[in-house]
């Protein structure tokens, strides 16, 4: 049964990249679409409220700048927003609210979102009043989302442009991808949402009186405006703690469907847009067959993994799979589907505890964290997730024929080559080194209590390897609501966003300044099975080589000590 | 930066709820359930059914167990042996399956669903397998001294198929199927009295 639902679903993610693709390239180029007629006059207005040029072209450099500043921006106002939520009316009553919003929490908070990693050190139904769950979480969920696809479109006009000194203007960017992509969709995914169950209401919580004579108090709030555009723009924190395990988050399996496809259809189909308006759509294809290829293989070993119970509970004579942490209407198929999804698109909606998997169960998830979220990846970031391992992949493949390294056109020269090994050394620097002072330091140990042993160490390496790749996925067991871990996840958080956009964007901006130039004979073809098969080697071979020895200390010794 | 933020976080919700609540009040307001009008729980959300009269719900790891203010999961390993032993204040799997069993009158080597015993990701899951719920038949029959074909029947009657046919697992949402026990046994007293 399960591997009909993966079946459909893959094939309606591939069936929608083209329609999707060719509608978010006339996004990106500002060309004709049939929602003109009603955004074109919202658009001006904006432009003029926001004193925006929206001829005016910027460098990769300006266009960074924009985005940091953008990004601090948005942060800040995100920060003050929680700490002055006491003095914002309605919501739950504040007996409620049990976990206090210290300045660590609303600093980390406020990066977490504006970073699209919503990594979530608070539960949300004993900590955020309604008002600060949508004036602050949902804006931020839209403008985070809307500002990595902004930097999408500027990195593929790197490769589209010829001769250029520019990649585009930040703002438009963001604009339109606010107008043309995440409100109208996701205002028709809310709605549809809604009708499945999931509520959207200001009343305080819900006191009933049950069939046996006792009480129960329901939370409540306006979840809907939440829980889709958190899929939609690969963000990914919930309304409530259990996120997409609360049955009001996710009340159907077809809502989990629906948000799987909101997470990977427009990361999916940006490849095509690459390929369009590079007209190199076989190029776009090929990278898409590699993420499908490395999607279905890590969903095999998910799926195998959590399908048996576990070996320790053997004796007991149990039927089924892995249900420890996973919800009955979702099963083993729909939460290792979102398992999967999740961890490979910077969206950590989760819909099952990943913390009660199986040693294998977990060793996919954190493993797809740390290849860098190439797997459809997150709302245009993923665009620079892949190509930038497929720009090493070109250029060892060349090395290994004696050739300068050419992709979609462009070559590969000493001045990019520079960013791009930046690119790919961030990360195991990032993550190995927070680890490590975190396994070294008395701060860091005491928030593993609950799983020790590999388990314990797996969910610190879990939590940076997570915010370093924005995604928000969380071992649940680390108690990380404290300042260290609060402070320290931040620097990840920062890296992840901020530092690999940078190293992207400066890549594209001396790619723009290329001319494109014809393929020869000594040109390696980037549109083959072969090229394929090189990506996912060097992304696999870079990946085991920074974190293989991480990875044994974690869940390999685990599995192994069975 | 605060035109957008407006925007996002204060006119597409407004636009939301003005058509969503329009369009799907029940849903909106929290799918909430109603007998003799009043809220005995939410459709959607778990509660804890703990008398043997009552199909029972999974096990909750939600606050003291279907607290609706404090979702959240046992968060332990399987290579944990407080999972299946237990600790301080945490019933083990093993000890849950023998009271289980215990319970339903089965015997020690009986296989039972894992749902029956393990902690749902939310701790509000409101569903049991349809196995789990099958198993509960006799005990309830003995207790409301109701006829275990026609508990049976009821319990065929409120499983859950995956939707569209293949989305999901099929499922008991027990709320729903205790409210029907109640009705059943309500018109199975008056047909007695008659």
């Amino acid at each position: 049964m399960s591997w009909l639902e993966y079946t459909v679903f893959i094939a309606t993610v591939l069936a929608l990249v083209h329609p999707l693709g060719s509608y978010l390239a006339r996004v990106c180029e500002r060309r004709r679409t049939f929602l003109d007629p009603l955004l074109l006059p919202v658009e001006s207005a904006l432009y003029r409220l926001l004193g925006v040029r929206g001829e005016q072209e910027m460098s990769a450099v300006t266009y960074a700048v924009c985005f940091l500043s953008f990004g601090a921006g948005c942060a800040l106002l995100l920060f003050l927003v929680l700490m002055l939520q006491r003095i914002l009316p309605g919501g739950p009553a504040d007996t409620y609210l049990t976990t206090p919003m210290t300045v660590d929490l609303a600093a980390n908070t406020a990066v977490s979102f504006t970073t699209t990693t919503t990594w979530q050190a608070y539960a949300g139904e004993s900590t955020l009043r309604y008002l600060s769950q949508v004036l602050g979480l949902v804006a931020q969920n839209f403008l985070a989302g809307a500002g990595g696809l902004a930097v999408g479109f500027g990195f593929i006009r790197g490769f589209a442009r010829q001769s250029a000194a520019t990649i585009g203007n930040f703002w438009v960017d963001l604009v339109r991808s606010l107008l043309w992509v995440l409100l109208p969709l996701g205002l028709i995914g809310s709605l549809a949402l809604i009708w499945q169950g999931v509520p959207l209401n200001m009343s305080p919580y819900t006191l009933a009186h049950t069939l046996e004579g006792r009480t129960q108090v329901i939370a409540q709030g306006p979840v809907a405006a939440l829980e889709f555009i958190k899929n939609l723009g690969t963000n990914g924190g919930g309304f409530f703690n259990a996120n997409g395990a609360h049955p009001y988050a996710n009340p159907t399996p077809l809502t989990n469907f629906m948000g799987m496809l909101a997470i990977c259809a427009l990361p999916a189909a940006l490849m095509i847009t690459l390929g369009q308006l590079t007209q190199r759509v076989r190029v776009g294809w090929t990278l898409l067959s590699v993420m499908v290829v490395l999607f279905i293989g890590g969903l095999a070993v998910c799926d195998r993994a959590e399908r048996a119970p576990p070996p320790e509970l053997a004796d007991l004579h149990l039927v089924g799979g892995n249900m420890e942490g996973k919800e009955v209407r979702f099963g083993i198929g729909e939460s290792m589907l979102t398992t999967v999804v999740t961890s490979n698109t910077s969206t950590g909606s989760y819909n099952a505890q990943h913390d009660s998997y199986q040693p294998l169960g977990v060793l996919v998830p954190l493993t797809f964290l740390l290849l860098g979220e190439v797997v459809f990846g997150g709302l245009g970031t993923g665009v620079y997730s892949i190509v930038m391992l497929a720009l090493m992949a070109a250029f060892l493949g060349a090395l290994m024929i004696g050739r300068t390294p050419e992709y979609l056109g462009k070559k590969v020269t000493a001045a990019e080559t520079r960013w791009i090994a930046l690119y790919v050394l961030t990360p195991p620097m990032v993550v190995l080194v927070l680890t490590a002072i975190a396994v070294l330091t008395q701060a860091g140990r005491a928030a593993v209590s609950l799983n020790t042993g590999p388990r314990g160490f797996t969910e610190i390496l879990f939590a940076y390897a997570s915010c370093m790749a924005n995604n928000g996925l969380v071992l649940s067991g680390l108690d990380a609501n404290n300042v260290f871990y609060n402070t320290t996840t931040i620097v990840a958080m920062v890296a992840g966003r901020y530092g690999l956009a940078v190293l992207a964007l400066l890549a594209a901006g001396l790619f723009a300044g290329q001319r494109r130039v014809a393929p020869s004979s000594g040109t390696m073809p980037a549109d083959t099975p072969t090229f394929g098969l090189l990506l996912i080697g060097t992304i696999l071979l870079f990946a085991a080589v920074s974190f293989l020895p991480a990875l044994a200390m974690g869940p390999i010794v685990e599995l192994l000590q069975r | 930066m605060l035109v957008l933020s407006l925007v996002t976080g204060a006119v597409f919700p407004l636009v939301l709820f003005a058509i969503g609540v329009f369009l799907f009040p029940y849903q909106a307001s929290g799918s909430l359930t109603l007998l003799r009008e009043a809220v005995v729980g939410s459709s959607l959300i778990g509660q804890d059914f703990t008398g043997p009269e009552w199909f029972q719900p999974r096990p909750s790891a939600a606050g003291k167990g279907y607290d609706g203010t404090a979702s959240g999961a046992s968060n332990l390993a399987p290579t944990n042996p407080a999972l299946k032993e237990g600790a301080s204040g945490f019933v083990g799997i093993r000890e849950l399956a023998a009271q289980y069993r215990r319970r339903n009158g089965l015997a020690a080597d009986t296989p039972i669903p894992i749902d029956a015993v393990t902690r749902s990701g939310s701790g509000l899951d409101p569903d049991i397998s349809p196995a789990n719920a099958f198993l509960q038949v006799a005990r309830v029959s003995k207790v409301r001294k109701l006829e275990e074909d026609r508990l049976r029947q009821l319990v065929a009657e409120h499983v859950v198929q995956p939707q569209l046919g293949f989305l999901g697992e099929p499922r008991v949402p027990v709320l729903e199927l205790n409210l029907a026990l109640v009705r059943l046994q309500a018109a199975a007293a008056s047909q007695t009295a008659r």
